[in-house]
């Protein structure tokens, strides 16, 4: 299961973090975030060790939405050295989504 | 040796899950494989009030869940790939995905559909940053904003009264001067103190900074040219089949929906279509589960005639 996490944890585990992050900004109440979530548990599984996966939850976490000025859902930042790098909207394949995330690892 | 299905769904909808929920209690050996989570288009809808047997308004997302609980429940398999291409000459029917081939005595195909996009300068640019073809998913975070909802069909209409729960304004922009929606849908757009239609309007791009700022709007009768400010636009201007028919041998319509008989067989023997993948004249969830029933009973029929011989 892919962490989620808070506005308080965020800098510890986004920005501080040694390897790059994918950040997945979702809601329970949006349909193709609960279709991602699966291909992302895969994804994770499969950069173990080269990228950190952890969500975000929007309704919970309204000042980190609005930060990364989030305007559709599921959308994914990637984040490198504490800034985020590449932007991913919508569901996508575990292909494609593995696809994009070995550009920056 | 390979497992041999009975039965293999293609797609999890409502159709592929109604086709897995009958096929399974039939005692068929029966997979779906879906490339996506189960649901479909379905759980893009944030209510449904036509599906009988709920008597106040059920999120799609939960209908769509509870589908496939339901389904589960017959010990049918589900498998989570992309079927990239389908072999049908043999007796045994074959589908191929990234993760193997997948063998059947039948398949059934409820592959759907998928939103249209408008295809102006912008639009790729700005997804995420104001363009939008999930009212349901994105709706929120246009609380107090300005925005557009292109298209007059259902989805674009009862999208656009969803819109009104959160937006200042939402303008409807449709190419013709009437809605092709449910008189009930069209009737509420048209009352709707939030909602303005721009009538004989085609957007022809979709501009902005680092998000969408507005459109350009043409007139489909003189031509003139005009801009909206927007901070979001919501696309919902059709849909189109989906599916690994390419090679295939299924015979499909000019726009590529599977043309089946009233048993939702298509021109292929064993191999059936169902749902909104499926040329007829309503897509309706409620129209996709039936065709789901008639295609798995289908099924059961033609290996009870063409395969119980080989295995007594």
């Amino acid at each position: 299961m892919i962490k989620n996490i808070t506005a308080s944890q965020f800098e510890q585990e986004v920005k501080q973090s040694d390897l790059p992050v994918l950040v997945d900004f979702w809601a329970g109440w949006c349909g193709p975030c609960r279709m991602m979530a699966p291909v992302l548990d895969e994804a994770a599984a499969e950069l173990e060790g080269k990228m950190k996966v952890v969500k975000v939850n929007v309704d919970e976490e309204v000042s980190l939405a609005e930060e990364y000025e989030i305007m559709s859902i599921p959308t994914m930042l990637v984040f490198k050295s504490g800034e985020p790098v590449d932007m991913l909207v919508g569901f996508m394949p575990k292909s494609n989504l593995l696809a994009k995330l070995n550009q920056h690892i | 040796m390979d497992s041999i299905f009975d039965v293999l769904i293609v797609g999890a909808g409502p159709a592929g899950l109604a086709a897995g929920l009958y096929a399974g209690r039939a005692m068929l050996d029966t997979a779906v494989v879906e490339g996506k989570g189960p649901g479909g288009q379905v759980i893009l809808t944030h209510e449904i009030e036509n599906y009988p047997g709920f008597a106040e308004p059920v999120s799609g997302a939960e209908l769509a869940a509870n589908m496939a609980a339901q389904t589960s429940r017959f010990n049918v398999t589900m498998l989570n790939s992309p079927v990239e291409e389908l072999k049908l000459d043999g007796k045994i029917k074959e589908a191929i995905t990234p993760e193997g081939t997948l063998k059947a005595k039948t398949i059934i195909l409820a592959t759907g559909v998928t939103p249209k996009m408008l295809a102006v300068p912008g639009e790729e640019k700005y997804i995420g940053r104001g363009v939008s073809y999930c009212a349901t998913c994105d709706g929120a975070f246009y609380r107090g904003k300005r925005v557009a909802v292109v298209g007059g069909g259902d989805t674009a209409v009862k999208e656009a009264l969803f819109l009104t729960k959160f937006a200042e304004h939402v303008w409807l922009i449709h190419r013709r001067d009437s809605l092709r929606a449910e008189i009930i849908n069209q009737k509420r757009l048209l009352e709707h103190p939030k909602i303005t239609p721009l009538w004989h309007k085609v957007v022809t791009e979709i501009h902005g900074g680092l998000k969408v700022t507005g459109v350009t709007l043409m007139d489909t009768r003189d031509q003139a040219v005009s801009t909206l400010d927007l901070d979001g636009v919501f696309i919902f201007v059709g849909r189109k089949p989906v599916g690994p028919l390419e090679g295939s041998g299924i015979h499909t319509d000019a726009e590529g929906y599977i043309i089946t008989d009233e048993n939702m067989q298509t021109n292929i023997p064993g191999v059936y279509a169902i749902g909104d993948i499926r040329h007829k004249a309503w897509r309706q969830i409620v129209t996709a589960v039936s065709d789901g029933a008639v295609a798995a009973l289908s099924a059961a029929e033609y290996i009870q005639d063409n395969f119980q011989e080989d295995e007594k």
